[in-house]
């Protein structure tokens, strides 16, 4: 029986690193290749030694899939490509593509250059390894080898109801439902308007892509909506290239900015510049953006020391902070930090936290197993316990399997495929036309031949298949003698024969031929008298193997004896 | 046989000739007509292969064909049809006799036979769907003739067990359209065709093709438009459709669901999986709730928008619709909305959030979470949150509708609508705002929720904010906390966006008269009094102060304490607003004051209004004192005309009715003045003068007819006849004075036949009001017509007159309701002095903004007109997304009129005012003209010969300075 395996190398109840094993249709495929944020050993990459132990990467691989630009994602790919060696072709789309690259480029300088690491990939590597990606459109299928080919979509919804043999799904939030992204940002807005109609200044420390531009988006539109003049800067030249690409990429955005690109790109932002050093010092309301998200150093840091004196002010943290961290500190409540150097700063500016988060909480995996209706779902990137949870529900719900291995762990799923078999066309209207009309809830018997060849199936009538495969046409008739109690003569007995399944049989053409025998449809029936005793008749009855139901039924009939008031 | 059939055909064609010959009334038009039946029919042999066949019949298609040589054409295309071994080419005259059918005035029942003869030999699956379209447009053409819909009903269903999808798909069309519907019927059809076509379309509910199951499910639904009462049967079919894999049968299961929750709200359906049962309505309803949360978005749009009209739905039901839980770790988590309820009864409000103030709290039983909602639950919250904005209008739009017919779930649901006023996207804001405006007799703002709603204040769209001052104007705020706060955000509005000004001030107006007694505490503070020291009076001009002030003087209107607490100025600046901005500041009992024009603010009710009374009882005089003499008639009018007007000015709700009848008394009053006998008599030097006053007399009676019928709404019938009745009055005085002042009977020939004909038509559009006319002109003519149409001009012109005089005086019956089509220009407001400048040759853009009152179909009606100094004119049509419709009977424009001119030596000041069209083709009386089937218009019907158009000047006209400066070189 075919089956599908799945191994996750990462990932696998696990967050980061996200790297799944596919064997499917005799194909190896891996399904992105990211890194762990938490781990600065080893263990910040997928484990590449469960393949290579078998030897080369690109001989076991078909090919490598990234869903998308996230580090989590993506972040191995260079030392997958370049360091572990792999030649095979890489697909992700051509956002990703295109932002991938600018964030490999700043890890590894976070790592290599600050940190000082070394045995790491170079900016060299990062464009090697950005050479053997094959970019994909949306919705455009890409045939990989033969019975194998990948198609990448926004939702399921796009595809009405595919229902695949397995659904792989992250489950970061398996255990959350969250209130409405309307009601999150309202208040982030509200929060931002308020003090800066204060005249106070307002710091969002953020990591540079994805959310970061989601927030501009956001605060650029509420400025053109109310009308608002504070500026808003974005520090980093990291993110204006990014903003660049976010540009190219409208017909990838949700509805909202692409509805307003026919009056202008939402990414060519009016009220947003660029920040500069100096500006921090400046006086009046403003809005910085500045990196990393978790004030742990750099530029947000530099800025929350200057700002965080005053009680105008604020910080908004955007997302999750690291224990340890200046941003942990502050959302847990401290308000005396000891910096460098024994200073000691007194946070008086308000502190502020807000989730914005991309993953889909349990309501939304919920409806995409609904929507998509697959035969099994593998759970993958999010903790064991919670997976648990959901995994339970989705079995509870849905009644299909579901499964949630662990690294390494191999799960096997069997799969029923569907075999595709053509069918002439005059035989399928030949076919059709005897009987009712087609059923869909009926099944419906039909013959011909299976002709299986050059690994292709085709239903075509006997005949045809005879006459393709050389051979004789050879008859298959069943005889069979049916003794009957009857003192006339034999023509007589016929007759009564004849009369009596005129009687029964009045679907069927009944006729009585002049050499005087009996044909029913295409069945015959002889009557001769019994050899040794006149007073039984033998009647022979024959048909061919295609009306072996009739034929049976009319030797049990003729078994059962005639009627006796026929005379 | 060819020449046989060909020889048929021309045998055909000359008969078809013949008839026109026959025809008298023909006109040299006709002539050409059988032209075209020929010169198809020799294109047709003419074309070798089937492409040029069907070259000849696009080209065909492309021109109209007359209601008489249809047959002719119709034959010709059936031989071809028959002799066609071309596939395509049958398809192209299938669907070209369906055309044909279509055409005005022709009766296709001789041609039904033709088809479906064809219909039977027909081998082409796609032939055979398109033959069934026209035997559809056939049938839906005799839909009077039952027998008829029964034989093609018939041949629908023998064809609906063709294998095509096509075919299947157009047999359903037809039996929707056509099957029988009367349950007489039925049961006498039953002998012939002994079917019930509710369940030979049920069956089909389960074809193996999506595209005949949409079909089947849209004929149910025109069954049920055609008025059958469907079966409740098919409910378990319709339910099962709602799992489809296609998004169309989808869409549809759900309309054919809310049909028949619609036809039997109250029947009992079981659950399955239980032994319980429940009303099939609320059973429909959650059906529909879980569509809200389809993969497809066409079909979730479509469930949110039938989600508003199941108002049945029990209450229970409709309040899982809001339900929301929301977890974290598997720990129960509150809503923003419930953590805003639970801040606002502990009596604090906007604290200042720390980390954690949304941690979650109890742990929740993992047994006992629901992670996917079935039925009804969630289903609001989902549609609320749809990533497409067309869903969230959707369900933006049921809310309201469900909202407003339960006043308990239009409290529960406020929450949510509040949050919609942050939608991303400008429409839905705007839907969610008219919506809670709409709602808003049910409910009370929580302080949390007037926040959110005020912060919007601040948008930069004026249809936001407009539509947001409406919102506020019936809003009821709870407490003074609240009324403060509205004040300080629209002061603040008020700032920022000046020319909100008027709007503001209105709807502090409201705010004010609505809420006395939680501003009375505010207005020591408002006003900023202090009990020992004088403070400065503030400036009389400032907006914001005359805001203030709008909200105090409306407040103080029904509590009669707060004058004490005003400082002398204060009272100054009543008098001061009171008479600047009456329609703001209503009058007011103060101490020590004259009360000025207290009658207004009597209550009482309008039907024993005296004002009321007194229009009807000056009417009545009229009515009753006809035969005074002249002179006093003239006087009694000329009194009651201006008593009407000057009701009509102090008494809003009845000016319309006021103007109206003044119109037609001034109408009356220059008719008799014309016809006084005395000017007619006078020697031949003098007719000139008299001539002048009666001839414009005639012009201003027939512009006052116009402007009766078109710039009041609420104008019925009845009025309708006694307008145009007035206005052939006028048009036989113009008669007659044309007939004194020309010489030779010549051109009075034209204008006599032209006036009979108008008493003519007048006759057939009015007849069923003419008993009530008794005595009057048109009565005594109608008499006297078959000596008119015999005599000479001059005799016609003389029996006028003294019918004219003679006839009585009609009575103008009033409607229930009629208002007079008003406008103000807000924008420009003529008041500036600095010259709008520009380069000569060149445009510029004037903004108007005006609000248009009591106009009907404004997009087609209302234009700009500007007047240029040198008496040039230009008429502006504004774009039909100008007109905005704040209200009912309320239209706002707000439009940009382009301007140039060559250049001027000095600033000099334009006209703009806004007009209302009117086309007596568009009025009420005439009748409807049928429309031309054929694609192309060119050659359709020419506009009808009265069909006079003109314009009403409705608003003052604004001046506007401006001056075009030469180009610099």
């Amino acid at each position: 029986m075919p089956e599908i395996k799945v191994t996750p190398l990462g990932a696998g109840q696990d967050v980061g690193r996200s790297c799944i094993l596919v064997s499917i249709a005799g194909k190896n495929v891996m399904l992105d290749c990211g890194m762990h944020m938490g781990y600065n050993d080893d263990r910040r990459f997928p484990d590449f030694s469960y393949i290579t132990q078998n030897g080369r990467l690109t001989d076991f691989l078909d090919c490598v899939i990234i869903s998308h630009f996230h580090l989590d994602h993506c972040g191995a790919l260079p030392y997958f490509s370049e360091m572990v060696g792999y030649d095979g072709p890489i697909y992700m789309t051509h956002p990703t593509k295109a932002i991938c690259p600018i964030l490999l480029e700043d890890y590894r300088k976070i790592t290599v250059d600050k940190k000082g690491e070394t045995n790491f990939f170079t900016s060299q590597m990062i464009k090697d390894c950005m050479k053997k990606v094959v970019a994909v459109h949306l919705h455009q299928t890409v045939q990989v080898n033969d019975p194998f080919k990948i198609l990448f979509c926004f939702s399921a919804a796009w595809i009405d109801k595919c229902r695949p043999d397995l659904l792989i799904s992250e489950s970061t939030y398996a255990t959350t439902i969250r209130d409405s992204k309307r009601c999150r940002e309202r208040d982030f807005l509200k929060k931002v308007h308020e003090t800066v109609e204060r005249g106070g200044k307002v710091l969002i420390p953020v990591f540079a892509l994805g959310r970061a531009q989601e927030l501009c988006i956001l605060l650029e539109t509420f400025w053109e909506r109310m009308n608002l003049k504070a500026p808003i800067y974005f520090s980093t030249g990291l993110t204006e290239k990014a903003n660049h690409y976010y540009k190219l990429f409208i017909t990838w955005t949700n509805q909202k900015i692409r509805k307003t690109f026919v009056q202008r790109n939402m990414f060519e932002f009016k009220h947003i510049k660029a920040f500069d050093r100096a500006f921090a010092d400046n006086p009046g309301p403003m809005v910085v953006f500045a990196t990393p998200g978790m004030l742990h150093a750099g530029q947000s840091l530099q800025i929350f020391r200057k700002w965080a004196g005053n009680e105008k002010n604020m910080v908004i943290m955007p997302g999750y902070c690291v224990q340890g961290t200046v941003g942990h500190k502050i959302l847990s409540g401290q308000r005396k930090l000891e910096m460098e150097g024994r200073q000691i700063l007194e946070v008086k500016m308000q502190v502020e936290y807000m989730s914005f988060s991309a993953h889909a909480d349990a309501k939304g995996i919920m409806q995409l197993i609904r929507q998509a209706e697959p035969r099994n779902v593998l759970l993958v990137h999010g903790e064991a316990k919670k997976m648990e949870f959901l995994k339970q529900k989705i079995e509870q719900e849905f009644h299909v399997n579901c499964y949630m291995p662990a690294n390494g762990e191999t799960t096997t799923i069997f799969t029923n495929p569907s075999i595709p078999v053509d069918i002439s066309l005059g035989l399928l209207k030949r076919e059709t036309a005897i009987g009712l009309l087609p059923d869909v809830k009926k099944p419906k018997l039909m013959h011909g031949t299976l002709i299986m060849k050059d690994n292709s199936f085709r239903l075509v009538s006997p005949e045809q298949a005879l006459k393709e495969l050389g051979l004789a046409e050879h008859q298959l008739r069943f005889t069979c003698r049916v003794h009957i109690q009857d003192l006339r003569k034999e023509h007589e007995t016929v007759l009564r024969v004849y009369n009596h399944l005129k009687a029964v049989l009045k679907d069927y053409s009944v006729q009585h031929l002049p050499d005087g025998s009996i044909t029913v449809e295409s069945i015959l029936i002889q009557a001769t008298a019994h050899s040794e005793d006149q007073g039984t008749k033998v009647l022979l009855v024959s048909w061919t193997y295609q009306d072996e139901e009739l034929g049976s039924y009319l030797t049990s009939l003729l078994k059962k004896g005639l009627p006796q008031s026929t005379s | 046989m060819a020449a046989h059939l060909k020889k048929r055909v021309y045998e055909e064609f000359t008969k078809v000739v013949q008839q026109q010959h026959e025809d008298l009334s023909a006109k040299k038009l006709r002539l050409t007509k059988p032209s075209k039946s020929a010169a198809l029919h020799v294109d047709l042999c003419k074309a070798t292969s089937p492409a040029d066949a069907l070259q000849y019949l696009l080209q065909f298609a492309r021109k109209p064909v007359e209601v008489e040589s249809v047959e002719g054409v119709v034959r010709i295309l059936l031989e071809h049809y028959y002799k066609e071994n071309d596939a395509s080419v049958r398809l192209k005259i299938a669907s070209l006799l369906g055309l044909l059918s279509k055409t005005a005035g022709f009766s296709p029942d001789c041609i039904m036979d033709d088809a479906i003869n064809a219909l039977q030999n027909e081998k082409s699956h796609q032939v055979l769907a398109q033959l069934l379209d026209t035997l559809l447009v056939i049938g839906t053409k005799l839909t009077e003739n039952p027998s008829v819909r029964m034989r093609l009903v018939e041949v629908a269903c023998k064809h609906l067990t063709d294998s095509s999808h096509g075919v299947r798909n157009k047999c359903l069309q037809l039996i929707g359209c056509l099957g029988p519907v009367e349950k007489g019927v039925a049961k006498e059809a039953e002998s012939q065709s002994a079917k019930d076509v509710q369940k030979i379309i049920g069956d089909h509910f389960n074809d193996q093709d999506p595209r005949v199951r949409t079909a089947a499910i849209k004929a149910m639904l025109q069954l049920h438009e055609r008025g059958l009462k469907l079966q409740q049967t098919i409910y378990c079919q319709a339910c099962k459709l709602l799992a489809d894999d296609y998004e169309q049968v989808r869409s549809a299961a759900v309309q054919l669901i809310w049909v028949l929750s619609q036809l039997y709200p109250e029947s009992i359906v079981p659950i399955p999986s239980s032994n319980e049962e429940i009303r099939l309505v609320d059973d429909a309803f959650g059906k529909i709730c879980h569509m809200v949360s389809d993969g497809s978005w066409v079909v979730r749009v479509q469930a949110a928008k039938l989600l508003g009209s199941m108002q049945q739905v029990s209450s229970h039901f409709l309040e899982q619709t809001l339900d929301k839980k929301l977890m974290s770790d598997l720990r129960r988590k509150r809503t923003a909305h419930e953590r805003a309820k639970e801040l606002y009864s502990s009596g604090e409000f906007s604290s200042g959030r720390k980390w954690g103030d949304d941690a979650p709290k109890e742990e929740i039983d993992t047994g006992a979470v629901n992670l996917i909602e079935s039925g009804a639950c969630g289903a609001f919250v989902h549609g609320l949150e749809d990533e497409m904005y067309e869903v969230r209008i959707a369900a933006v739009e049921a809310l309201c509708m469900l909202a407003q017919s339960s006043p308990s779930f239009a409290e529960k649901c406020l929450d949510f609508l509040v949050d919609m006023f942050n939608d991303e996207i400008e429409e839905v804001r705007l839907q969610s705002i008219h919506t809670m405006r709409k709602i808003s007799n049910n409910i009370t703002l929580r302080e949390d929720q007037l926040d959110t709603v005020l912060a919007v204040l601040e948008d930069s769209s004026r249809d936001i904010r407009e539509a947001l001052h409406e919102l506020l104007c019936c809003t009821n705020v709870s407490t003074k906390e609240g009324i403060h706060l509205a004040l300080v955000e629209l002061l603040k509005n008020l700032t920022k966006y000046p020319t909100d000004r008027e709007s503001i001030w209105k709807c502090l107006k409201f705010l004010g008269s609505r809420h006395p007694t939680l501003v009375l505490p505010l207005v020591p503070e408002l006003l900023s009094t202090h009990p020992f020291f004088d403070t400065p009076e503030p400036d009389m001009d400032d907006p914001a102060y005359i805001a203030v002030l709008v909200l105090i003087f409306n407040a103080a209107k029904s509590c009669p304490t707060m004058p004490a607490l005003f400082s002398d100025h204060t009272f100054r600046h009543y008098a001061y607003l009171r008479d600047s901005l009456s329609h703001l500041v209503p009058p007011l009992r103060l101490p020590g004051r004259k009360l000025v024009s207290s009658p207004v603010s009597t209550s009482i009710t309008p039907n024993e209004d005296p004002s009321q009374q007194f229009l009807h009882q000056s009417l009545e005089r009229v009515y009753n004192l006809q035969h005074l003499d002249p002179q006093g008639v003239q006087e009694l009018l000329e009194f009651t005309i201006r008593d009407l007007q000057r009701l009509g000015e102090l008494q809003s709700e009845l000016a319309g009715m006021a103007d109206f009848t003044a119109t037609y008394l001034q109408c009356q009053l220059l008719l008799i003045k014309a016809l006084q006998e005395k000017l007619w008599n006078v020697a031949a030097p003098l007719y000139l003068k008299q001539n002048a006053l009666a001839s414009a007399a005639a012009k201003q009676i027939l512009e006052e007819t116009y402007k009766m019928e078109f710039m009041y709404s609420g104008v019925e019938g009845r009025q309708v006849v006694i307008i145009h009745h007035m206005r052939l009055q006028a048009k036989a005085l113009q008669l007659i004075v044309t007939a004194r002042t020309t010489r030779g009977a010549e051109p009075l020939f034209g204008m006599c036949e032209k006036f009979l004909q108008e008493v003519d038509s007048f006759q057939r559009c009015f007849i069923s009001e003419l008993p009530h006319m008794q005595g009057s002109f048109v009565d005594k003519l109608l008499d006297l017509m078959p000596r008119l149409v015999t005599s000479k001009p001059s005799e016609v012109v003389k029996i006028l007159q003294t019918t004219l005089r003679q006839s009585t005086f009609l009575h103008l019956p009033l409607p229930e309701q009629l208002h007079r089509a008003t406008a103000t220009i807000i924008e420009p407001t003529g008041e500036s002095d600095n010259p709008l400048r520009f380069t000569s040759g060149l445009v510029v853009a004037l903004d108007v903004d005006a609000t248009l009152e009591h106009v009907q179909d404004p997009q087609g009606t209302v234009k700009v007109q500007v007047l240029y100094p040198d008496g040039q004119a230009q008429l502006i049509h504004p774009k039909p997304a100008d007109f905005r419709n704040p209200g009912p009977g309320r239209h706002r424009l707000i439009t940009q009129v382009y301007l140039s001119h060559t250049a001027w030596t000095e600033p000099c000041q334009i006209e703009v005012r806004l007009l209302l069209a009117y086309n007596s083709n568009r009025s009420k009386a005439s009748a409807k003209i049928p429309k031309c089937t054929w694609s192309d218009s060119m050659e359709a019907l020419p506009q009808s010969e009265n069909g006079i158009e003109g314009t009403i000047p409705f608003s003052k006209p604004v001046k506007v300075y401006i001056m075009p400066k030469p180009a610099r070189r």
